[in-house]
């Protein structure tokens, strides 16, 4: 079948300002998005920027808009989007540096913030620290994250202040938090109650709804922010 | 140009990198390069386990899992390697933990442990459950894990710069040149000690687990600078890749009851392997798959076969084969037990294929996955250089760029996790001691002109040959006659395409002349990587007169040891390729049949 691709581009060495360019491709059904992507640059035009590696929705390269939603570019067959007309487009939020790539720096340093790290300095015994499973599955959700960005960049809050740590910060704290094998969780809960932190969710769900590794990150936000309030993890 | 300085620098960051960082940065001023940002890393890919003999749920021994190893590649390992690997991966297992690396959990809150082709307990032979799991994505909680504590640690990262050349001064290494994508600059490090650092090639394959980036950068850049490559000629494919996409289904599936099924129904890994079964060595499932399709036992007669992992499918085999639980009652699996311990191949079938593996059988076919060659390097991650086992001062290599050699001919699933997390820590205590008694050498003026030349003369070229054509057919003619079955003909076949292909390579175009993000510029210099890659590779495999692990030759179908269980070494000369070998080492194992 063939399918028309319109792509925000936007060439910092040449450009103005972001322009749309169409191309026309032959496609599977069953193509990903991705693949479109690779036989435009192959085949019609080299100068086409986009990020990816693993194509199979593992290491969060390729996040960016498609028909209007954030998606992993190689996880969203064309079958998938019912229509032979497929717009790409950069995330919203972060500067473009070129094409479908952003600058991510932003995204990093919230991750940073929040002490997306294990901490617990009392010796550990000979073997492995015991942890329940039913411990264990307390946080599996949040431990799936690839750092994306896809649902941080879908958020309004963010949208409006780019000082907003975002659901992406929130979900790498929660998987820390509520690790029972952690003891770190106070000073998390702090800087996440700070004016920057879980008070700028508004329950909107575009996060949710973005997210490719279907993280209910609404859920995990909403008992991160019950956790502040009660002052207990239960 | 800038220059920096540093004590180590270490090219990649996935396992082996952000290891070796961890350890590196604690000891010397130490920089991370990357041409991804390291949670990118293809070893978020990986799956299934860390193999480990914890015995958490069994009766289970380093040693055992030594033995294992030297049996699974075809005794070209070098068994003190192995054996220093197989000890130390408990410790290291352990210390994950410590870091906080979310590991399944057994009822008691151990660490959970699955069953693992070829992990066996050597008095019984029956499979035993050695590779540690977090669900099936085992490698991505180690690099978000190893990522997390290196911003503990404060470590200074480059990200998205790509390493283009090895500097090298009177014989050691002095340093990298990278390129930073954002910018298009080149950037030179200065550097005592450099590790590599840097994955796998299996892009040069058709039908491939492996990511976009896995383009054997390090081995290609190392090669130029006179460096041989080791046993290229061994590449893996593993038995169970989606069809057509080659995306992995962990040999995890199959740990947990899941068989290969052909167009007749049967379970045919019985002819093949009948102790173990499903759970042979990967060469040898994938063989098999091979001949049955050859046969005409390919579903409706295709290229590809079923794995079922349907709970009646897994309980039925389950009873046949008298599969116990520890406690000694019959292993029996609900959808949910599948759910839970599987959920990312669910997930994967669903996206891709349209199957639930719930309910269905998944197709599939093998996929082009593992390097078990790549640099030389001692059991100290020092890389060498010749058949005396000489060491470039300097110079450190670990993970699936290295080859040390853990893997010889054929890996064992769950010891490439165990291969990066070692010798990535060793290699990041090693240099960085080595730095602190060494002075830097001195840089010459000169230092990025060659990653310059190598560039310029891709903008520069003034063909119409387009890069993704000649990949693409790199890629065919490497799976079709360099794959799982090969001939003095075929290779002989793809010898010739490969240097047409080199030739063609000098005349393509590029669109881009930007100097930002510009990965056309970037993929195409990737593409002469592989392409010196592939000519090793298939002269490597060609003068290979035997079969062994993974190099399976139809006109020399039985293993020789009498002259051949050496390792190959293979240098890229100005006019080709230049081949030596050194001996293996071996200590307590001594080469004998290998049945499965
Ligand atoms: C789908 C899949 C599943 C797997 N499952 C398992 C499993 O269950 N168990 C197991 O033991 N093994 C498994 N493996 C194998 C294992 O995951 C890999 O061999 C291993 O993770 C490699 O780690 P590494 O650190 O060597 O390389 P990687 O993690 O790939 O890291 C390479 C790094 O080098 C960087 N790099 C590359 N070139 C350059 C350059 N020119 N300049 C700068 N940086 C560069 C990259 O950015 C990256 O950071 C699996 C592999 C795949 C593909
Ligand atoms: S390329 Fe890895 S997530 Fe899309």
């Amino acid at each position: 079948m063939q399918v028309t691709v319109k792509i925000l581009r936007y060439n910092p060495e040449k450009d103005e300002k972001q322009h749309y360019e169409s191309y026309q491709v032959e496609a599977d059904p069953t193509d990903r998005v991705l693949d479109l992507l690779e036989k435009i640059k192959g085949y019609q035009d080299g100068t086409l920027a986009f990020r990816r590696s693993c194509a199979h929705g593992i290491c969060g390269s390729c996040a960016m808009r498609i028909n209007g939603r954030n998606r992993l570019a190689c996880k969203t067959l064309v079958q998938d989007l019912n229509t032979t007309k497929i717009t790409v487009e950069p995330l919203l939020g972060l500067r473009v540096i070129k094409d479908l790539v952003v600058d991510m720096e932003i995204f990093f340093e919230h991750y940073r913030a929040v002490k997306p790290y294990f901490v617990n300095d009392e010796p550990p015994p000979e073997k492995e620290r015991l942890q329940s499973p039913e411990e264990r599955e307390r946080f599996d959700d949040t431990t799936k994250c690839i750092l994306c960005g896809a649902c941080t960049t879908s958020c309004p809050s963010f949208w409006a202040n780019r000082n907003y740590l975002g659901p992406a910060a929130i979900v790498a704290a929660h998987r820390f938090i509520f690790d029972s094998r952690d003891r770190a969780a106070a000073e998390r809960l702090k800087i996440l109650s700070d004016h920057f932190g879980v008070y700028h969710c508004h329950t909107i769900y575009n996060c949710t709804d973005a997210c490719p590794r279907g993280i209910q990150v609404t859920k995990a936000i909403g008992e991160v922010k019950k956790a502040i309030m009660t002052g207990s993890l239960d | 140009m800038k220059t920096h300085r540093y004590e180590v620098v270490v090219v990649g960051a996935g396992g082996a990198g952000l290891m070796a960082a961890l350890q590196a940065s604690r000891r010397a001023a130490t920089a991370v390069l990357s041409k991804l940002y390291p949670i990118r890393s293809h070893t978020g890919a990986a799956q299934g386990g860390i193999g480990a003999a914890l015995g958490n749920l069994e009766e289970d021994s380093p040693e055992w899992h030594t033995y294992d190893t030297v049996k699974g590649s075809d005794y070209l390992g070098d068994q003190d390697a192995i054996e220093f690997m197989c000890h130390e991966a408990v410790e290291t297992v352990y210390e994950l933990e410590h870091m906080g690396l979310p590991f399944s959990r057994t009822p008691d809150g151990r660490i959970a442990q699955r069953r693992f082709g070829g992990h066996t307990n050597n008095i019984t032979g029956k499979p035993v459950q050695r590779a540690c799991y977090a669900a099936d994505r085992t490698g991505h909680m180690i690099l978000q894990t190893l990522y997390q504590q290196c911003i503990k640690r404060n470590v200074t990262f480059f990200d998205e710069f790509q390493v283009l050349d090895l500097i090298v001064v009177n014989g050691a290494a002095a340093g990298v040149v990278a390129i930073e994508l954002a910018t298009g600059e080149l950037h030179v490090f200065h550097a005592k000690a450099v590790i590599f650092a840097t994955g796998g090639y299996g892009r040069m394959w058709e039908i491939t687990s492996n990511a976009y980036a896995y383009t054997g950068d390090g081995i290609a850049v190392a090669l130029r600078r006179g460096i041989p490559a080791e046993d290229l000629e061994f590449f893996q494919f593993h038995p169970t890749g989606i069809y057509k996409l080659g995306i992995l289904i962990t040999e995890g599936v199959r740990g947990e009851g899941g068989v290969l099924i052909n167009d007749l129904g049967e379970r045919f890994m019985e002819r093949y392997a009948p102790h173990v079964k499903d759970l042979a060595s990967r060469d040898v499932v994938s063989r098999a798959m091979y001949i049955e399709m050859r046969e005409g036992r390919g579903i409706g007669g295709q290229r590809y076969l079923y794995l079922d992992v349907r709970p009646e499918t897994v309980n039925k085999y389950a009873a046949i084969d008298g599969r116990t639980n520890p406690d000694g009652s019959p292993y029996q699996v609900t959808a949910d037990d599948i759910m839970a311990k599987l959920p990312e191949i669910i997930d994967f079938c669903r996206t891709y294929m349209g199957v639930d593996p719930v309910t269905e059988p998944m197709p599939v076919q093998p996929t082009a996955h593992y390097a078990m060659g790549g640099i030389p390097t001692n059991i100290r991650t020092e890389v060498v250089i010749d058949e005396q086992n000489t060491v470039m001062p300097g110079l450190y290599a670990a993970g699936e760029t290295a080859c040390v050699s853990v893997h010889g001919a054929n890996r064992l699933g769950t010891n490439s996790l165990v291969d990066i997390i070692v010798f990535g820590r060793h290699a990041g205590i090693n240099a960085a001691e080595f730095a602190r008694g060494a002075s830097f050498q001195p840089l010459p003026s000169d230092a990025a002109d060659f990653a310059r030349q190598q560039l310029d003369r891709l903008l520069n070229s003034k063909g119409k040959e387009r890069p993704i054509e000649i990949a693409n057919e790199m890629k065919h003619t490497m799976f079709d006659l360099v794959g799982v079955f090969r001939t003095e003909e075929s290779m002989q076949q793809a010898l010739e395409k490969i240097r047409e292909l080199k030739e063609r390579y000098a005349y393509i175009q590029l669109h881009d002349h930007g100097k930002i993000f510009n990965t056309e510029l970037l993929t195409a210099w990737e593409l002469g990587n592989l392409l010196d890659l592939a000519e090793v590779t298939t002269v490597s495999a060609l003068a290979r007169k035997e079969s062994r692990g993974a190099h399976s030759r139809e006109d020399y179908p039985e293993r020789d040891d009498e002259h051949w269980l050496k390792h190959t070494l293979a240098w890229l000369d100005e006019d080709g390729v230049r081949l030596g070998y050194k001996p293996v080492v071996i200590t307590k194992y001594e080469p004998k049949e290998r049945v499965y």
